[in-house]
């Protein structure tokens, strides 16, 4: 009897600490999506009430829409997110698979070599990295950004991946060779299909750096037809400094995209936790 | 001789170079060889000519020794250093607290709760910054507003624009918005703890929070020294929260100055400090060293001592 009511009481203080929690954690996105919808003079009147018919005004987001390229903005972004979580997916796996895989000669000291990039962080060598883009005539595209990206993602990766690998069982690649597959057959149809949960935790970890950053647009690729999302927010910022609709309107519109990308991808991140626990 | 005359020497394993070839060419053409250039870079600078030439550690005196460079690395370093002590202290027990809560068995709305608690970590600097700007600013007037409305109102200061409490409060925005990967590499960590340990516990009486400290705490360890180092490579690297919320000239008056602003106002230079690649690159090295001995402190002490927790 005493021990269901401590459980229970226990749960109830389970709730309320991470309902309290919840709402610290989406007070602030809570605050400017409800005064991106309201007219000029009830964001400063009563910034806490929800938009009422009265106050409700979409003059913001007309605005934003109007003048900025925030569709363009969002397609740099998704094309550079998309084609580096690709990139570095593929050449991760495959490095991960060498690695975990064989033996040969040098095979730890490779894995030490990939590792190095998890705790040194890339943009200490942007100097050079500007230098190479530009030598290279790479400058203000977005191949600039995803060969960056691509390299800034592979060592954790790699490093994610061969630690799933090495807890796939040897009998079934061996399995596969006996019936005749060869190496490359064996990767893309055993082993890729079996870490696919890993694959979506390091999706969610790779892609939300990539999707955010703003030091490597900034620098390698500024130019109005390059620019992403968050370079492009943060000139918006700027330029609309006065005008507090547009600037809540383009920073509801600039969370939207990543909001919606991390749900889909999340289910698999949970799937991907959760089979990890099974195992 | 009687080696290669072997039958089943193995042929030369070709596709181990091609598994292995995408990721190590990109990753050493874009981010090893520039680095390793940016550490050269270190040891060269200008005369007055405008020729670049070796010149040693001469570059390395200057940033720690001329007072002039000396007083703004010193500064950007003792704050990188508070930054991270914040983020130990607060981000990491809270995170850890969390984990704790949503992983308690049979608790519903974990996924929502999971998911809410992550969001703010998929934001952009942009916009966090911008956001926190606006509540804590005096003019539009939520954070006093709210401070009011439960008496508070004396607590209230403009702390993004004093001296003494903004490099605090930046740090303390930045756990808020960070707290979400140390909840969720624990979370995972404590879902892999077997059933059968759990079982064990309970049969001999240890349930709840003696269970979390007895018995968990000690098997997630590894996992914490892991977030431990990663935030401490994270802070040592950060920037952008900074930049985007007080400019690079990290004010008011260099309080909130850290190693990343003082490395972009070098590198690039801003208003009237003009630009100096080699001092730049000095600073670069700088960091790369504080990260690296971060590491290594890490890997020799802390998770050798870890591994004989590991099941």
């Amino acid at each position: 009897m005493s021990k269901t009511r401590s459980s229970l009481g226990r749960t109830v203080a389970a709730h309320a600490v991470l309902g309290l929690y919840t709402v610290i954690a989406l007070f602030p996105v809570f605050i400017v999506v409800i005064n991106s919808f309201k007219s000029r003079k009830a964001i400063f009147g009563d910034p806490l009430a929800i938009p009422t018919p009265e106050t409700f005004d979409l003059v913001g987001y007309t605005t934003v829409l109007a003048q900025g390229d925030f569709f363009l903005y969002f397609q740099n972004s998704l094309v550079v997110t998309v084609a580096s979580l690709f990139f570095v997916l593929l050449f991760g796996a495959m490095a991960a698979f060498a690695l975990s895989e064989y033996r040969f000669r040098g095979n730890t000291l490779m894995g030490l070599y990939l590792a190095i990039g998890i705790m040194i962080p890339i943009r200490l060598g942007t100097v050079a990295i500007l230098d190479l883009m530009v030598a290279s005539g790479l400058v203000n595209t977005l191949t600039a950004l995803v060969l960056v990206y691509t390299a800034q993602g592979l060592p954790l990766a790699v490093f994610i991946l061969s630690e799933f690998m090495r807890g796939i069982s040897d009998d079934l690649k061996n399995a596969g060779r006996i019936d005749g597959l060869s190496e490359y057959r064996i990767f893309f149809t055993l082993v890729l299909p079996l870490v696919r949960p890993a694959m979506a935790t390091v999706a969610v970890f790779s892609m939300i750096p990539i999707w955010n950053d703003l030091w490597f647009p900034l620098i390698l690729a500024p130019s109005e037809a390059t620019k992403t999302v968050t370079l492009g927010s943060q000139v918006f910022i700027g330029q609309f400094v006065t005008n507090w609709n547009a600037v809540l309107a383009a920073l509801s519109l600039a969370i939207l995209p990543v909001l919606v990308l991390y749900l889909i991808f999340s289910r698999q991140l949970i799937r991907g936790i959760t089979a990890g626990a099974v195992k | 001789m009687t080696e290669t005359a072997l039958p089943g020497k193995k042929p030369f394993r070709w596709h181990i170079g091609v598994f292995l070839a995408p990721a190590v060419i990109i990753y050493s053409a874009i981010m090893i060889l520039p680095l390793f250039a940016t550490l050269n870079m270190a040891l060269f600078n200008l005369t007055p000519e405008g020729v670049t030439t070796f010149v040693g550690l001469a570059n390395f005196q200057t940033l720690f020794g001329d007072p002039r460079w000396a007083d703004a690395f010193w500064n950007a370093l003792a704050n990188n250093t508070w930054f991270f002590l914040i983020h130990m202290l607060v981000q990491n027990p809270i995170g850890v607290l969390l984990a704790a809560l949503l992983s308690s068995p049979k608790l519903r709305m974990a996924a929502f709760y999971r998911t809410a608690i992550f969001i703010p970590t998929i934001l952009s600097f942009v916009i966090v910054g911008f956001v926190w700007k606006l509540i804590l600013s005096p003019i539009w007037g939520i954070a006093p507003g709210l401070l009011d409305a439960v008496g508070l109102r004396w607590l209230y200061a403009p702390w993004l624009g004093q001296e003494a409490s903004a490099l605090t409060t930046l740090a303390l925005v930045s756990v808020w918005q960070f707290v979400g990967i140390p909840m969720m590499l624990i979370y995972a960590a404590l879902l892999t703890i077997p059933d059968e340990i759990l079982e064990a516990a309970e049969m001999d009486g240890i349930t709840g929070a003696k269970q979390f400290w007895k018995i968990k705490l000690p098997l997630i360890l590894p996992s914490i020294g892991i977030i431990s180092i990663l935030t401490f490579v994270g802070n040592f690297n950060a920037f952008d929260l900074i930049y985007v919320s007080q400019g690079a000239l990290a004010g008011p008056n260099f309080a909130t100055d850290i190693l990343g602003t003082f490395l972009y106002r070098t590198f690039f230079g801003f208003q009237l400090q003009l630009g100096d690649p080699h001092m730049g690159a000095t600073i670069a090295t700088a960091m790369f060293g504080i990260i690296l001995v971060g590491v290594c402190i890490y890997l020799f002490t802390i998770q050798t001592r870890l591994r004989r927790y590991q099941f």
